[in-house]
C-alpha cells in the first residue's frame, strides 16, 4: 500500500505555526507524506492545493479561534470541487463546538496535548473515511 | 569598583548602599511574619549588588521596597466599546497599567471588511480601523494618568499614530503620555509571523518610531523587545534569552545608524520574557539577562547613562504550559511562573487565565489570575529582599550557563552579519536560521512528551478527573464581527474622503523617501479617519509584502 498523503494547512490570519510544524514532522517519522501549505491560506488554496496533490487527509491548525467560520469553508471548498477529502481539525477547539464541527462535515478534531500515536491514529482513521469523535 | 563621593574607591555595597539611600520607599519595617527584621538585600559586600553594574540582580537598588511591579493585564475582545468596558474593569480590581490586545486583521493591519479578516474580527483581540474605534476604545479613561501598553507589530507606527491623535484630541499632549509599544518587528519573522512588509522596509519604520517617541514622547517606550513569543514558538530559555538580547543589540544598531545617540533612545528600550515552568531556569535567564545587556551596552556600544545598561522588563508566564485537561490546574502553574518572574525581579507581570487553553478568558478567569499576583504581592513578603535567591550555588552557576549558552549564539549571529548584529538578525531571518532552530527545538520537547520523558500533569499523568471538565467560557459570536464592519462603513460614509485621498498620498510619497520619518504623515492621515488597511495598504505599495518560504 502507498504511504498517505497528508496536506497540513494554515487558513487565514493565525501566524501559530508551531503545532503545524510539529504535526507535521511526528506524521513524517510514522511514514506519512507530508505537505505544508505555509501561512494565511484561504478555504479556495487549501482545497485546491489538497486536491491538486491528490492527499488522503487535510489537516487544519486554528489557534485563534476562526475555526467555526473557516473550518466549515474548507469543507464545502473540497465537496465543491467534486472531491471527498476527509478534513481533521486540530489546535484551541473547545469542546462544546466539537458536534457542530462534525455536523458542518469536519471529520476529526485533536485539541491541545493529544500525544504522537493519537494524531497519527486520527488522520490514519480519517484517511479510511471513518469518522471518530475525538473530544478535547 | 567606582569612585564614592569622597574619591575613594568604593566597594559594590557600598555603591548599592548609596544609591538605595537615595531610593523612595513605598513602606518601613519589612520584617517576616513572625517579626525577623529583614535587610533590603543579602550578600558579601564585594559581590553583585542590584542597582549596581552589571545589574544581574537587579535594575534598582530598592527595587520592590519602591515599587511593587505593575500588575499589567492584557486584555481585548469584540469591539471597543467591550473591551473599554473589560479595561475599566481591571482599574476597579486594581490593575494599574492596561495593556490592549488586538485582534488579527488589525495585527496584520486588515480592515474589518476585508475579505481575508473573516470569522477573524474581534476574536483574538480587539478590532481597530479607524480613529473612531481609537476613540471608543478609551473613553473616559484618562490616559495621562495611566500607562498604556499596545501589542502590536507590523502596524506599530500606525496604531502608535492613531493612540496619539486620540489622545491630543481628548486634551492629552503626547509628551504626557506613558506606555509601551511592542514594535518588535524581528521576532515576528522569527517566530509570531504576523508580519506584512520585508525586513528591511518593517525596520525603517521601527526606526522612525524610536526616533519619533525619543525626540517628542519621553515617557514612551518605543519598543518592547520579546522574547515571549519565541519561546512560545518552541525555543529553549538559552534561545529565548539570545534572540531576544540578540534583536535588541539589532535595534540598538538600527537607531544608530539613524543618527540616534545611544543614551538618547536606550533608555526607553523594555524587554518581554516568557516565564515558563522550570523555576530556577527561569531565574537564571532574568539575571543573565540583564547582566549581558548592561555589558553589551557599555562595552560594544559605548552607554554611559546607567539606564542604557539596566534591563527592565514585563512578564506573562507561558500560555503553552497551559492545558485544556483539568484547567483548574492552570491556577497552579501559573502561580509558580508568576512566582518565578518576581523572583528574578520583573517590572510588570501578566498572568495567564486558566481558561487560555480553550478560549480567551471569562472575566472571573481574568480575576482570578490577577488575584495570583496580589497573593505574591501582598501575603507572601517574596518582594521585601531583592534578588533573593542571589548567591546560591545553583541559580549563580545556571545563571553563568544560560549566559555562556548566550554568548554562543550571539557569536553566530555576529559571524553571520559580519561584524553587525543588525545584519546578523536580517540575514538569520532570510536564511530561516531562527526559524529553523525554533522548530527543532519545539519538536524536541515534544519527543520528549510523547517517550513520556516529560510529565504534563493531566494530559499524560494523572489523568483521573479530566471527564469533568466543564469549565464556563467565553463565547465570542460573529455579531461583533458584523458589527464591526458597520462601525466601519458607517466611518467612511461621514469622513471628508478628499482629506483621506490628500493624506494617503502624503504617506505615499514620504514612504518613498527613506530619510523621511513617517510618524507625522500617519498622525495626520489618522486624523483625517484613514483606515488600518488604507495606510497599510499605501506603504505595502511603496515597501512590498514579505512571503515566507514554507518549510516543515
Amino acid at each position: 500500500m502507498a504511504a498517505l498523503r497528508v496536506l497540513v494547512a494554515k487558513v487565514g490570519l493565525d501566524g501559530h505555526d508551531r503545532g503545524v510544524k510539529v504535526v507535521a514532522r511526528l506524521l513524517r517519522d510514522a511514514g506519512i507524506e507530508v505537505i505544508y501549505t505555509g501561512l494565511f491560506q484561504t478555504p479556495e488554496t487549501v482545497a485546491a492545493a489538497a486536491v491538486d496533490e491528490d492527499v488522503d487527509v487535510i489537516g487544519l491548525s486554528m489557534l485563534s479561534g476562526a475555526h467555526m467560520t473557516l473550518a466549515p469553508l474548507v469543507v464545502q471548498a473540497v465537496r465543491a470541487r467534486g472531491a471527498d477529502i476527509p478534513v481533521v481539525l486540530g489546535g484551541i477547539v473547545p469542546n462544546q463546538d466539537v458536534e457542530e464541527l462534525h455536523a458542518a462535515g469536519i471529520a476529526a478534531v485533536l485539541g491541545p496535548g493529544a500525544p504522537a500515536d493519537e494524531v497519527v491514529r486520527t488522520i490514519t482513521t480519517a484517511a479510511r473515511g471513518e469518522r471518530r469523535h475525538q473530544g478535547v | 569598583m567606582s569612585t564614592g563621593n569622597n574619591g575613594r574607591v568604593s566597594n559594590p555595597r557600598e555603591q548599592w548602599q548609596q544609591a538605595f539611600e537615595e531610593s523612595r520607599l513605598r513602606g518601613d519595617g519589612f520584617q517576616t511574619m513572625s517579626g525577623i527584621p529583614l535587610e533590603p538585600v543579602y550578600g558579601p559586600a564585594d559581590g553583585e549588588f542590584p542597582g549596581v553594574y552589571p545589574y544581574t540582580r537587579g535594575p534598582y537598588a530598592s527595587m520592590y521596597r519602591s515599587k511593587l511591579w505593575t500588575m499589567r493585564m492584557f486584555a481585548g475582545f469584540g469591539t471597543a466599546l467591550d473591551t473599554n468596558l473589560r479595561f475599566k474593569e481591571i482599574i476597579k480590581a486594581g490593575g494599574d497599567g492596561l495593556s490592549t490586545a488586538f485582534d488579527m486583521p488589525t495585527l496584520l493591519g486588515l480592515d474589518s471588511d476585508d475579505p481575508m479578516a473573516l470569522g477573524e474580527v474581534g476574536r483574538c483581540g480587539v478590532a481597530i480601523d479607524t480613529l473612531a474605534d481609537m476613540r471608543d476604545l478609551f473613553a473616559d479613561i484618562d490616559l495621562g494618568n495611566i500607562t498604556t501598553s499596545m501589542t502590536i507589530n507590523s502596524p506599530a507606527a500606525v496604531l502608535l499614530a492613531m493612540f496619539v491623535a486620540q489622545a491630543e484630541t481628548a486634551g492629552v499632549p503626547r509628551a504626557r503620555l506613558g506606555g509601551t509599544l511592542q514594535n518588535d518587528i524581528l521576532k515576528e519573522y522569527q517566530a509570531q509571523k504576523e508580519f506584512v512588509f520585508p525586513p528591511r522596509q518593517s525596520m525603517r519604520l521601527v526606526r522612525d518610531t524610536v526616533a519619533f517617541t525619543a525626540n517628542e514622547m519621553p515617557r514612551w517606550h518605543s519598543i518592547s523587545i520579546s522574547g515571549y513569543h519565541i519561546r512560545e514558538a518552541g525555543s529553549t530559555a538559552a534561545e529565548e534569552l539570545a534572540f531576544t538580547l540578540g534583536n535588541g543589540f539589532a535595534y540598538v544598531e538600527l537607531a544608530r545608524q539613524a543618527g540616534l545617540p545611544v543614551d538618547s533612545f536606550a533608555p526607553r528600550l523594555s524587554f518581554f520574557f516568557n516565564a515558563h515552568i522550570d523555576f530556577f531556569e527561569e531565574i537564571a535567564k532574568y539575571r543573565a539577562a540583564r547582566r549581558i545587556w548592561a555589558r553589551w551596552m557599555k562595552e560594544r556600544y559605548g552607554a554611559t547613562n546607567e539606564r542604557s545598561m539596566q534591563l527592565r522588563f514585563h512578564t506573562q508566564t507561558a500560555g503553552v504550559s497551559l492545558t485544556a485537561q483539568q484547567p483548574e490546574v492552570n491556577l497552579i502553574r501559573t502561580a509558580i511562573e508568576a512566582l518565578a518572574g518576581v523572583l528574578g525581579g520583573t517590572q510588570s507581570l501578566h498572568t495567564n487565565s486558566m481558561d487560555e487553553a480553550l478560549a480567551l478568558p471569562t472575566e472571573k478567569a481574568a480575576r482570578l489570575a490577577l488575584r495570583t499576583q496580589q497573593v505574591i504581592a501582598y501575603e507572601t513578603n517574596v518582594a521585601h529582599v531583592a534578588d533573593p535567591l542571589g548567591g546560591s550555588h545553583f541559580v549563580e552557576a545556571l545563571t553563568d550557563e544560560m549566559e555562556r549558552r548566550a554568548e554562543e549564539i550571539f557569536a553566530r549571529i555576529d559571524e553571520m552579519g559580519r561584524g553587525s548584529m543588525l545584519e546578523g538578525c536580517i540575514t538569520g531571518i532570510e536564511e530561516n536560521w531562527f526559524q529553523g532552530r525554533i522548530a527543532d527545538s519545539a519538536y524536541e520537547l515534544e519527543r520528549a512528551f510523547n517517550r513520556g520523558e516529560r510529565t504534563i500533569v493531566g494530559v499524560n499523568r494523572f489523568l483521573e478527573g479530566n471527564e469533568e471538565d466543564n469549565l464556563d467560557i467565553l463565547k465570542i459570536t460573529n455579531e461583533d464581527e458584523r458589527k464591526q464592519r458597520e462601525r466601519l462603513s458607517g466611518v467612511k460614509s461621514e469622513r471628508n474622503e478628499p482629506a483621506v485621498v490628500d493624506a494617503l498620498d502624503r504617506l505615499a510619497k514620504d514612504a518613498v523617501d527613506p530619510e523621511v520619518n513617517l510618524m507625522p504623515a500617519l498622525i495626520d492621515a489618522s486624523l483625517a479617519y484613514a483606515t488600518v488597511g488604507e495606510l497599510m495598504n499605501t506603504m505595502a505599495g511603496v515597501f512590498g509584502r514579505h512571503v515566507e518560504v514554507p518549510t516543515i
